[in-house]
C-alpha cells in the first residue's frame, strides 16, 4: 500500500476468509458509510438523526411500508443479478437501467400492438419481448466490445440516455393516453397485462421470478460450464483464451443475458406495479443494482439481502423527500458514500495492515 | 454562411465545460488512474461555483472554489484507486453518484436565483475577423483560458520533463518508481488536477452559460467527457475539436427545438449520446483490435511497488 | 583481471528482508570493490535479486546497513541510491517502451527546471557511447528497438548518472552468446574505469567467465564469498542447491515415426502488428522431441501460440495428424490433441483466482467425462482427477480448494504440466518449461517431457538455453527474426557456438558448406 507519507505499511495477504468475516466485514463497511454520510448531511446543513430516524420509520415503520419495500426490492433483485452476472465476467454493463426501460418500452408495445385477453398469453409474450428488447440493448454493447473492442462502460452508459429518451418519444408521442388530463403516460393495461398482486398489497407476482433468478444465476455460476467460462475470463482473460474459451463470444452473450434480465426487470415494474408506461418509472433501479451487486460482492444470495436494504433506503428517500422536503436524489449522497466505504474495506478483505512508522537511520 | 457563424459561436460555449472536464480528465488518465465521475465533478463545481459567487459577488472566487471541490472529492477517488488498489470503474460510479445527489442536496435552495456571473468580453482585434472573430474572440473570459490551457497543456505533456514523467507513470509506473519519483503522489496530483478541471467545467455552466443553478445541468456532458478522452487519443489539442463538435450537436438541438419544429425532442435529445456512440466506433475501427495509440498502457491498472508477483 | 582497490566501494552488512512471511534474505553481507566484477550468484528465489533491490533503493531493509565508500547510507527510495553512485540494470529493463532512448535516459533525472535541454541530453548521452563502446540510436522509440539494445540504453542510463557501482541482474539471460560476449567486453571497459560491477546470475558457465569473486547465496543466506580460482562449477553448484547435483538427464534412443505436426510457410503478426514469424515450416515426428531454440524474442511466442491455435497466422498451413487446423477455434486444437506450455504460467495458463480443481478443469470441463447432462460440469470426477494428478506429479498443496496463487513457481508448473501432459497428447509444446525453476523441478519437468516423447507424442521445446535444448533434443531448429536458420538433425554434430551464431542470424550453410561430413537440412536465406 502507497501512501505519499512517512509511514511503512506492513501487509500480510489473506488467502482465504470465513464465512463470519464475509457477512460482517460489507455489514461493517455500511454502518461506516451511513456514519460518514451522516458526517456529509450534516456539513450539508440536515441533521442526520432526524434523516435516518424518519428514513426507517417511513420504510419499517408500517406495515406499508415495509410492503413498499419489498416492492422496490423485486426489481432490485432482478436488475442486482443482470448486473452481477455481467460483471462476474468483468464486463462492466452500467447499461441496466437503459435496458430496463427498453424491456418495458417492449412489453408496452406488445400490449399494445398484440394484445391478448388471456392473461397466460398477454404475459408471456410481454415477457418475451422485454427479454428480447433488453438483450438486444445489451447486445449492441457487447458485439461493439467483442468486435472492435469498444469500451463498454461508455456505450451501456449512452445507451442509457438513448433509451430513456426513446421509451419518452413513444410515451409523449403515438403512445399518449389522451385522456389522462395532460400527464404523459399510456392508457392503463388490461387487466390480462398484469401481474396478479398479494393480498391486497401492492406486492406482485414479480417477487417470484425474482426468486427464481436468484436461483438460477447460483446454478449457473457454480454448477455450469458456462458459468465456469464466465468465471474463467472475469479472473483471467488471457488464461482463459488459452484453455479454448471463446472471448468475444462470451461477452456478446453475457451482455445479451443481462440485458435480458434487466429488460425483464422493467416488465416486471410496469405489468405489476404501475399497470402503465410512465416516463421515469424508474428511480434508477439501473444504477442502485450497480451498488446492489457490488456491495452483495455478486453473490446471488447476498443480493437477496442487499436489494431489501436498498429498498428500505429508497422509501426512506421517497419519505423525507416528503416529510424534510429533500431532493429524491439526496438518497444517492448515501448510496455514494456506501460504495466508497465498500470499497474501502475490501482492502481488509484481501490483506491484513500493520502501520509502522519508516526508521529514520 | 452568416446563418452558421452565431451556430458556431454557441458550438464553442455549449462545448467549453466538456473542454474542461476533458482537459482534466486526459491529465489523470494519462497517469494511468481511470475517473468515470466527471458528471458528479461537474454539478459539484456548477454549484460551488455558483453559491460562492452568489455570496461574494466574485466568480472567479466560484471558480476557484469549484476547483478546490472538484479536487477534494477526487481525492476520495485517488486513494482508492491509489493506495487502494479498488476497481476504478465502481469507484468513479461513486464520485458520479456522491456528485449528483450531494449537489441537488446543497442546492435545493438555490433554485431559481441568479448571479451576474461571467460577462463577454470581445477580444480587441481578433474579434473583428470576420468569420473566426465573433466565432471564437467574443465569449467570457473561461472560453478563452480554456484555449490557452488546451495549447499549454499540449507542450507541457510532450515538451517539458513534468510531462515526461506524466508520459512514463501511466504507461510503466514501475519504471518511474525505479528512478526514485513516486508513481503514487504523481497519480494522486493528477486525479485531483483532472478532477479540479472538470468542476471548472462545471462551474462555467452555472456562471457563464447560464447564470442559474439547477438539479442536474450538466444534462450528460460529464459522461460524454470520459468518451471523448478517447476520441482525442489523449491529446489535449485534439480536445478541442471533438469538445466543440459535440457542443455544436448540443446548440443544434437547442435551437431545433427552440425554432418550434414538430421534430420530435426526445429524438433530439438523444443525438448527442448516438453521436458520442458513433465517434468511438469511428475510432476503434479505424485501429482494428490492436493496441490503441496513445492509451496510457497502465491505465486503470493499479500498481503496488513492494508486491512480489 | 582488473586492478583491485583497497577500499571497498559498498559496505552491506546484516542485511534482512521478510515478504509475506518469507525471508527473502537473512543476516546477508556483501562488499564490492572498484575495478571487480563481484558475481551474486544463487537459484532463483534464493534472494539475489532481493539484496541488490534493496541496494539500489527499491526495497527497504528490514535490519542491516549500506556503506557506500566509508560512508554510512540509508536509501529511502531510489533516488538516494542513485546519487551515491549505484546504477540498477534490472532484468526486465526499466524503460518505458512508448517513450525514446533519450528521453528514457532522461526520465527522472535531478533538475528542477521544468524544461529539457534536448540537444544537450543527446550530446551526453553520445559521449557515453564513445567512451565506453556501447551504441544505439537515441532518438528511435524503445519498443522499436531489438532487447539488445534496450539493454545497452538501460546502462547508459545507469552511466549518464555518474554510476560508479553497476549491478546488472540476470543480463545475458535475453541475449545470444555473441551478445553475451560483447556485453562482458563492456562490462571489463567499464570495471577498467574503476567502476565496480555487481553481476546477478545463476548460470554457472558464465559466472565461471567475468567474474573476479563470487557470492553464493541460498534461501537467503549467503553460503561462501570466493576468488573465482578457488570454485569450480561443480563447487558452486553444490553451494548454491546444498548437495550434490547431477547435470545429465537420461535420454534414450528413439525411433521417430509418422510425423505429427506439420507447420507450413507460417506468417504471424505480433501484437502490434509487425511480421513475428515469417514463412516458417517444419515437422516434428512422433516420438521426437524438436527443440527450437533462439533468443527471446525473436518470434517463439508468437509461432507456439499460433500452433496451439491461440493466434490467428496470416498464411501457411497447420496440421496435427493429417487435418488442417489453421484457423479453426482453439477448442479444436485441443480436442485433436495439442497440448501447450506457454512460457507465462501464472498468467495464460493458470487462474490465480481459482482453486486447483478448476484450474484443471480448465483444460478438461468440456470432455464427456466431466460433464453431467452436457450443461453441467461434474465437481465430483474433476475432484477425484485432481486428487490423483496432483498425487502423481507431487505438487505440494495447501488443499486443492485453495487458490492456485498460494502455490510456488515449482508446484504451478508441476500442476501445468499435470494437466496439459495426461490425456495422451498427440503433440506438446513447451515454452521455456523450466525458466524460473530450482534444480529439482527443471529435472522433474525435463524427465517428464522426454516421457511424453518416449509415449509416442511429438514435442516441441522451445528454450534459450542452449544447454537444455542439446541435452533433450532429437533434432534442433533455429529460429531468429522470425525465419528458420537452419535445422541440425544431429544435435552431437554442432556446437554451441555454430548455434549461437545461428541464434544470431547466421545461417547455417554460411559455415557449413555442401558436401560436408555431417548430414544437414538446409536452412533459410535471409
Amino acid at each position: 500500500m502507497i501512501l505519499p507519507m512517512k509511514y511503512r505499511v506492513v501487509l500480510r495477504r489473506r488467502f482465504k476468509t470465513g464465512l463470519l468475516f464475509e457477512g460482517v466485514l460489507p455489514v461493517l463497511s455500511v454502518a461506516a458509510a451511513l456514519v460518514f454520510a451522516g458526517g456529509a448531511l450534516s456539513v450539508f446543513g440536515v441533521s442526520p438523526v432526524a434523516t435516518y430516524r424518519a428514513m426507517f420509520r417511513g420504510a419499517l415503520g408500517s406495515g406499508y411500508g415495509f410492503s413498499e419495500v419489498v416492492v422496490k426490492t423485486i426489481p432490485l433483485v432482478i436488475s442486482g443479478i443482470a448486473v452481477a452476472l455481467a460483471f462476474r465476467m468483468k464486463t462492466w454493463n452500467i447499461g441496466a437501467e437503459g435496458q430496463i426501460y427498453l424491456g418495458a418500452l417492449a412489453s408496452a408495445a406488445m400490449v399494445r400492438y398484440f394484445p391478448s385477453g388471456n392473461q397466460a398469453v398477454m404475459l408471456l409474450t410481454m415477457t418475451v419481448g422485454a427479454a428480447l428488447a433488453g438483450g438486444a440493448w445489451g447486445y449492441m454493447a457487447g458485439f461493439m466490445k467483442s468486435r472492435w473492442n469498444v469500451n463498454e462502460v461508455i456505450t451501456t452508459l449512452m445507451l442509457n440516455y438513448i433509451g430513456l429518451h426513446l421509451a419518452d418519444y413513444f410515451i409523449y408521442g403515438s403512445w399518449r393516453d389522451p385522456s389522462s388530463l395532460g400527464f404523459p403516460m399510456t392508457p392503463p393495461f388490461p387487466p390480462s397485462a398484469r401481474l396478479p398482486q398479494f393480498f391486497g398489497t401492492r406486492v406482485h407476482l414479480g417477487i417470484v421470478a425474482a426468486v427464481i433468478l436468484v436461483l438460477v444465476f447460483r446454478l449457473v455460476i457454480r454448477w455450469t460450464r458456462w458459468g465456469f467460462e464466465i468465471r474463467a475470463i472475469g479472473d483471467n482473460p488471457r488464461a482463459a483464451v488459452y484453455s479454448g474459451i471463446r472471448y468475444g463470444r462470451n461477452v456478446e452473450l453475457v451482455l445479451f443475458i443481462s440485458g435480458a434480465i434487466a429488460g425483464l426487470a422493467g416488465m416486471t415494474e410496469i405489468a405489476g406495479l404501475q399497470g402503465r408506461l410512465q416516463p421515469g418509472f424508474s428511480p434508477g433501479y439501473g444504477y442502485t443494482a450497480i451498488i446492489v451487486a457490488w456491495l452483495a460482492r455478486l453473490n446471488p444470495w447476498a443480493i437477496l439481502v442487499v436489494s431489501f436494504f436498498m429498498g428500505v433506503l429508497l422509501v426512506g428517500g421517497e419519505t423525507i423527500q416528503v416529510i424534510m422536503r429533500l431532493p429524491l436524489a439526496s438518497v444517492q449522497v448515501i448510496q455514494g458514500c456506501i460504495l466508497f466505504s465498500v470499497l474501502g474495506f475490501e482492502f481488509f478483505r484481501n490483506y491484513r495492515v500493520f502501520l509502522v512508522r519508516k526508521e529514520s537511520g | 454562411m452568416e446563418v452558421l457563424i452565431p451556430i458556431l459561436a454557441a458550438a464553442v460555449r455549449s462545448g467549453t465545460p466538456i473542454l474542461y472536464a476533458t482537459l482534466g480528465e486526459i491529465l489523470t488518465e494519462r497517469s494511468g488512474v481511470q475517473n468515470l465521475g466527471l458528471e458528479g465533478l461537474m454539478l459539484m463545481g456548477a454549484f460551488m461555483g455558483f453559491s460562492v459567487t452568489h455570496a461574494t459577488g466574485n466568480p472567479w472566487l466560484g471558480v476557484i472554489a469549484a476547483f478546490v471541490t472538484g479536487a477534494a472529492i477526487s481525492l476520495v477517488h485517488a486513494f482508492l484507486s491509489v493506495s487502494i488498489g479498488a476497481n476504478q470503474v465502481v469507484s468513479g460510479l461513486a464520485v458520479a453518484m456522491f456528485g449528483t445527489g450531494a449537489s441537488a442536496l446543497l442546492g435545493r435552495k438555490m433554485v431559481g436565483l441568479t448571479v451576474t456571473g461571467f460577462g463577454k468580453i470581445p477580444v480587441p482585434v481578433l474579434s473583428g475577423i470576420p468569420v473566426v472573430g465573433p466565432v471564437f474572440f467574443d465569449h467570457d473570459p473561461l472560453v478563452y483560458i480554456s484555449y490557452g490551457l488546451a495549447f499549454f497543456l499540449y507542450w507541457f505533456i510532450f515538451h517539458t520533463r513534468p510531462g515526461l514523467n506524466l508520459r512514463a507513470v501511466g504507461e510503466s509506473p514501475i519504471v518511474v518508481d525505479a528512478m526514485g519519483l513516486s508513481a503514487a503522489r504523481l497519480r494522486y496530483a493528477y486525479t485531483l488536477v483532472g478532477g479540479g478541471l472538470a468542476a471548472v467545467g462545471g462551474s462555467y455552466l452555472s456562471l457563464a452559460y447560464t447564470k442559474m443553478w439547477s438539479e442536474g445541468m450538466s444534462a450528460g456532458r460529464g459522461w460524454i467527457a470520459v468518451a471523448l478522452v478517447i476520441f482525442a487519443l489523449w491529446n489535449p489539442v485534439r480536445a478541442i475539436l471533438g469538445s466543440y463538435l459535440f457542443g455544436g450537436v448540443g446548440a443544434m438541438q437547442l435551437r431545433i427545438q427552440a425554432a418550434g419544429t414538430s421534430f420530435p425532442a426526445p429524438i433530439l435529445m438523444m443525438m448527442p449520446y448516438i453521436f458520442t456512440i458513433l465517434v468511438l466506433l469511428a475510432i476503434s475501427v479505424k485501429k482494428g483490435k490492436g493496441i490503441l495509440l496513445g492509451s496510457p498502457g497502465a491505465l486503470g491498472v493499479p500498481y503496488s511497488r513492494e508486491e512480489r508477483t | 583481471m582488473s586492478t583491485v582497490q583497497q577500499e571497498p566501494l559498498v559496505t552491506m552488512r546484516g542485511i534482512e528482508k521478510i515478504f509475506v512471511g518469507v525471508r527473502a534474505n537473512a543476516e546477508v553481507d556483501f562488499d564490492l570493490y572498484g575495478g571487480e566484477v563481484h558475481t551474486l550468484l544463487g537459484e532463483n528465489g534464493a534472494g539475489k535479486s532481493t539484496l541488490m533491490n534493496i541496494l539500489s533503493g527499491l526495497y527497504i531493509p528490514d535490519a542491516g546497513s549500506i556503506a557506500v565508500k566509508g560512508l554510512p547510507q540509508v536509501f529511502r527510495s531510489p533516488r538516494d541510491a542513485i546519487r551515491a553512485g549505484i546504477g540498477m540494470v534490472h532484468q526486465h529493463f526499466m524503460l518505458v517502451p512508448t517513450l525514446s532512448v533519450w528521453e528514457n535516459v532522461a526520465l527522472g533525472l535531478e533538475g528542477n527546471s521544468i524544461l529539457m535541454d534536448k540537444d544537450l541530453i543527446v550530446k551526453r548521452i553520445r559521449d557515453i557511447q564513445d567512451r565506453y563502446g556501447i551504441h544505439v540510436d537515441p532518438m528511435t522509440p524503445v519498443w522499436q528497438i531489438s532487447i539488445g539494445e534496450q539493454q545497452r540504453v538501460a546502462i547508459i542510463k545507469a552511466l549518464y548518472r555518474n554510476a560508479e557501482i553497476l549491478i546488472l541482474d540476470e543480463p545475458t539471460s535475453v541475449l545470444t552468446p555473441q551478445e553475451a560476449r560483447a556485453l562482458f567486453e563492456t562490462i571489463r571497459q567499464i570495471t577498467a574505469e574503476g567502476h565496480g560491477v555487481v553481476f546477478i546470475s545463476h548460470k554457472l558457465d558464465e559466472v565461471m567467465d567475468i567474474s573476479d569473486r563470487i557470492t553464493v547465496l541460498r534461501k537467503g543466506r549467503k553460503v561462501a564469498t570466493l576468488p573465482v580460482a578457488e570454485v569450480s562449477k561443480e563447487s558452486l553448484a553444490e553451494m548454491m542447491v546444498g548437495r550434490k547435483v547431477v547435470f545429465q538427464v537420461g535420454k534414450t534412443l528413439q525411433n521417430p515415426g509418422r510425423v505429427v505436426l506439420e507447420a507450413r510457410d507460417l506468417v504471424v503478426l505480433g501484437d502490434r502488428g509487425r511480421t513475428r514469424v515469417d514463412n516458417f515450416s517444419f515437422d516434428v515426428r512422433q516420438k521426437e522431441l524438436l527443440g527450437l531454440a533462439g533468443v527471446s524474442g525473436n518470434g517463439q511466442e508468437e509461432l507456439c501460440d499460433a500452433l496451439a491455435g491461440i493466434r490467428k497466422i496470416e498464411a501457411g498451413s497447420i496440421k496435427v495428424d493429417g487435418y488442417e487446423l489453421a484457423g479453426r477455434p482453439i477448442r479444436e486444437f485441443q480436442k485433436r490433441g495439442v497440448s501447450y506450455i506457454p512460457a507465462d504460467r501464472m498468467g495464460t495458463g493458470l487462474v490465480r483466482g481459482m482453486n486447483l480443481r478448476e484450474n484443471i478443469a480448465l483444460r478438461k470441463y468440456w470432455r464427456k467425462e466431466f460433464t453431467r447432462f452436457h450443461f453441467f460440469i461434474h465437481w465430483e470426477n474433476i475432484a477425484g482427477r485432481t486428487g490423483q494428478l496432483v498425487e502423481r506429479f507431487g505438487v505440494v498443496h495447501p488443499g486443492l480448494g485453495y487458490p492456485a496463487r498460494m502455490l510456488s513457481g515449482g508446484n504451478l508448473q508441476k500442476l501445468m504440466l499435470a494437466r496439459e501432459l495426461t490425456d495422451d497428447p498427440k503433440v506438446v509444446i513447451a515454452v521455456q518449461p523450466t525458466w524460473g525453476l530450482d534444480v529439482s523441478a527443471t529435472l522433474f519437468v525435463r524427465e517428464t517431457l522426454l516421457e511424453q516423447r518416449d509415449k509416442g507424442a511429438g514435442v516441441l521445446l522451445v528454450s534459450d538455453d542452449l544447454e537444455e535444448i542439446l541435452s533433450l533434443s532429437d533434432r534442433i531448429a533455429v529460429i531468429h527474426n522470425g525465419g528458420l536458420m537452419g535445422l541440425v538433425e544431429d544435435p552431437d554434430s554442432v556446437t554451441e557456438e555454430q548455434l549461437g551464431l545461428m541464434m544470431a542470424g547466421t545461417c547455417l550453410e554460411e559455415f557449413r558448406p555442401h558436401g560436408a561430413e555431417a548430414p544437414f537440412a538446409p536452412g533459410k536465406v535471409v
